[in-house]
């Protein structure tokens, strides 16, 4: 019984870590390519929720949401590029924190000018609910296993991208040399709008896959953002390799810790203060296994470059 | 620079005058806003110790603004309820005390985060400062004892000796003492042996190293002043709130500190005030005339680091002679 319901939670940890992937990967190609901070791409994460669940509730298709979803998002992103990044690339990490802070309030006020304050839901796909039998006799949801695919289909996605093709080529050579790269004849600035907004993309796919699970509405995305900066910083900024070690060490380690602290603590002391005791650490787990590997590889897991 | 100094005498009189003024017209709301903005300033103050001498971007000092909230608020509920504290300390109610608790909790406090983070940089100390401050969100979010995720209320605001701190004016007159005792320590902080230290290693740390002096330990000091500073403003806006919740240790409170200091200017003794100034009349304004404030807000403050580089201060007084 135990063993089953450990591996519940480990694949509930590995959904969660390729959800963070998805943001991760964007935001750490926009700092490793364009060498910006994004605060605002939680906004694009909401974004993509709000918009599959709007043309879901519309059309009565989630496939449909989904499309829409990564256009908004893209959309959103090359916009946001065009208009207000742009003339961030040149400024210092503090004035892109404070422009994106201010992005931040401005997508969210608008997403409620749209939509209003109350929060949207969004129901599964027909075609993936229900549930699977695991080893061990108990049954999990196939939504989850299919965000787990979803989550690994892009990452490989992602590899091909950067590894094989004349655009990835592109993104790494921009990363290593941009004034090379557009000494070399290649258009930098419309580069930078696309990674933008593939790294928009990704945040607003994930944010419709979730919003499946949870409900959308205002700020859904900051939580995530946080945890997905964790996940960069722990990976080394700019490696997407990183980002997918990173997430999935996050995603794993915080699911496992809210489910294993509070009862390994039980064995020490009474079982109301272990629970309260136990959620209290684990929801600081990730930021002390984030500093413990800070400390001892300041430059994170997989320094970008190496 | 002496446009900028003009500015700063300008704006302190205007500072003064204006809630004594409203006070007298019988509009006492003003001096509330008033003390938000002295308290608001104290904390970007601290703040500007750390990242407008020292370019250190932390993007965590809320952890330490929070921590001096629930300093003064877990004091002041134990004082009211009359039971002691751990190992029998009781609690208090005496301003002076809190405000010394505050700034030896978020000394010590800073010094474990300052000695592990400081041996990053960039990037990386503005995301791991933000980590630390995440953790002591959510260990005060689930941390029952005192209030968890609701907060904790106290009734009666503390005292200081020989002031009525009920009385809006009074305890404004208190913000605004600790406001002028850290802006003089500051401008004596700027212009000090130390001060230069920690300016050069901003600039150009091995060549601080080599006049032989260690950079970690300068910026390991300055961070721990920076946070003390912040710590007592966070005891203060407990006082004026008479509650303190997690809200306070939350990431959007270390964002909303950095913007102070952008926007007033970056490195500025008057920076922080000039900045806590406006972000409050801001709100207050915006929020007169619409719903969707913080819509406007946003566009304002994309405004100003787009266009007016070096802040309000920037604007009325030009670039700073050496960065």
């Amino acid at each position: 019984m135990q063993a089953t319901l450990f591996l519940e939670q480990l694949l509930n940890g590995l959904q969660f870590g390729f959800m963070l992937f998805l943001m991760a990967a964007g935001l750490t190609l926009i700092f490793g390519v364009m060498g910006l901070i994004n605060l605002a791409h939680g906004s694009l994460y909401m974004i993509g929720a709000f918009a599959c669940a709007a043309v879901a509730a519309a059309t009565g298709s989630f496939w449909l949401g989904l499309m829409a979803s990564l256009a908004a998002a893209a959309a959103a992103g090359a916009l946001i590029e065009v208009v207000v990044i742009r003339r961030l690339y040149q400024r210092d990490h503090l004035d892109q924190v404070l422009a994106t802070f201010a992005l931040i309030l401005i997508l969210s006020e608008a997403t409620r000018w749209l939509f209003g304050s109350l929060p949207l839901y969004l129901d599964i796909p027909p075609l993936l609910q229900g549930t699977v039998p695991l080893p061990g006799g108990s049954r999990y949801q196939l939504y989850r296993l299919a965000l787990i695919g979803a989550g690994a289909a892009v990452a490989i996605g992602l590899y091909l991208l950067i590894a094989r093709t004349r655009m990835g080529m592109r993104i790494r050579a921009g990363e290593s040399d941009r004034e090379m790269i557009a000494a070399l004849g290649v258009d930098i600035r419309s580069l930078y709008t696309i990674v933008f907004a593939l790294g928009a993309a990704l945040a607003g796919f994930a944010g419709a896959m979730v919003g499946a699970l949870q409900s959308v509405q205002i700020g859904m995305g900051e939580p995530v953002l946080i945890l997905a900066f964790v996940v960069i910083v722990i990976g080394g900024i700019g490696s997407i390799r990183g980002a997918l070690v990173g997430a999935l060490l996050v995603g794993v380690v915080d699911t496992l810790g809210r489910f294993l602290l509070p009862a390994l603590l039980s064995t020490f002391v009474s079982p109301s203060a272990a629970a309260s005791t136990g959620a209290a650490l684990a929801s600081m787990l990730i930021y002390v296994v984030m500093a413990l590997i800070l400390a001892i590889r300041p430059q994170g897991l997989f320094p970008a470059g190496s | 620079m002496a446009r900028e100094t003009a500015f700063n005498i300008v704006l302190s009189v205007l500072l003064v005058a204006a809630p004594v003024a409203t006070s007298l017209l019988g509009e006492p709301f003003y001096v509330t806003l008033a003390t938000r903005i002295a308290i608001l300033a104290l904390a970007a103050v601290g703040l500007n110790m750390a990242l407008g001498l020292g370019g250190l971007v932390s993007f965590g000092h809320a952890a330490f603004f929070g921590l001096g909230g629930y300093v003064a608020g877990i004091l002041a509920v134990h004082a009211f309820n009359m039971e002691p504290m751990f190992a029998g300390i009781p609690g208090t109610k005496l301003m002076p005390v809190i405000w010394l608790v505050a700034i030896v909790a978020c000394a010590l406090l800073a010094f474990v985060i300052g000695a592990i983070s400081l041996r990053t940089s960039g990037v990386y100390f503005i995301m791991i400062t933000l980590a630390f401050a995440q953790m002591a969100f959510y260990f005060a979010i689930s941390w029952p004892a005192y209030g968890g995720e609701d907060g904790l209320s106290f009734f009666v605001r503390n005292n200081f000796p020989g002031i009525d701190t009920l009385r809006p004016l009074s305890f404004l007159a208190i913000c605004y003492g600790l406001l002028g005792l850290s802006l003089v320590f500051f401008h004596r902080l700027q212009h000090s042996r130390f001060g230069s230290a920690l300016q050069a290693a901003r600039q150009n740390e091995t060549r601080l190293a080599a006049v032989g002096i260690r950079p970690f330990h300068v910026r390991l000091a300055a961070f721990v002043i920076s946070a003390a500073v912040t710590g007592v403003a966070g005891a203060l806006f407990a006082d004026l709130n008479r509650f303190v919740s997690p809200s306070m240790l939350s990431w959007q409170m270390s964002g909303e500190l950095i913007v102070l200091i952008i926007l007033g200017g970056v490195g500025r003794l008057y920076g922080p005030v000039a900045g806590a100034t406006l972000y409050v009349l801001l709100e207050f304004a915006l929020g007169g005339i619409t719903e969707r404030w913080q819509f406007f807000l946003g566009l304002i403050l994309l405004g100003v680091v787009l266009f007016a580089r070096g802040g309000v201060i920037g604007v009325f007084a030009g670039r700073p002679r050496h960065g």
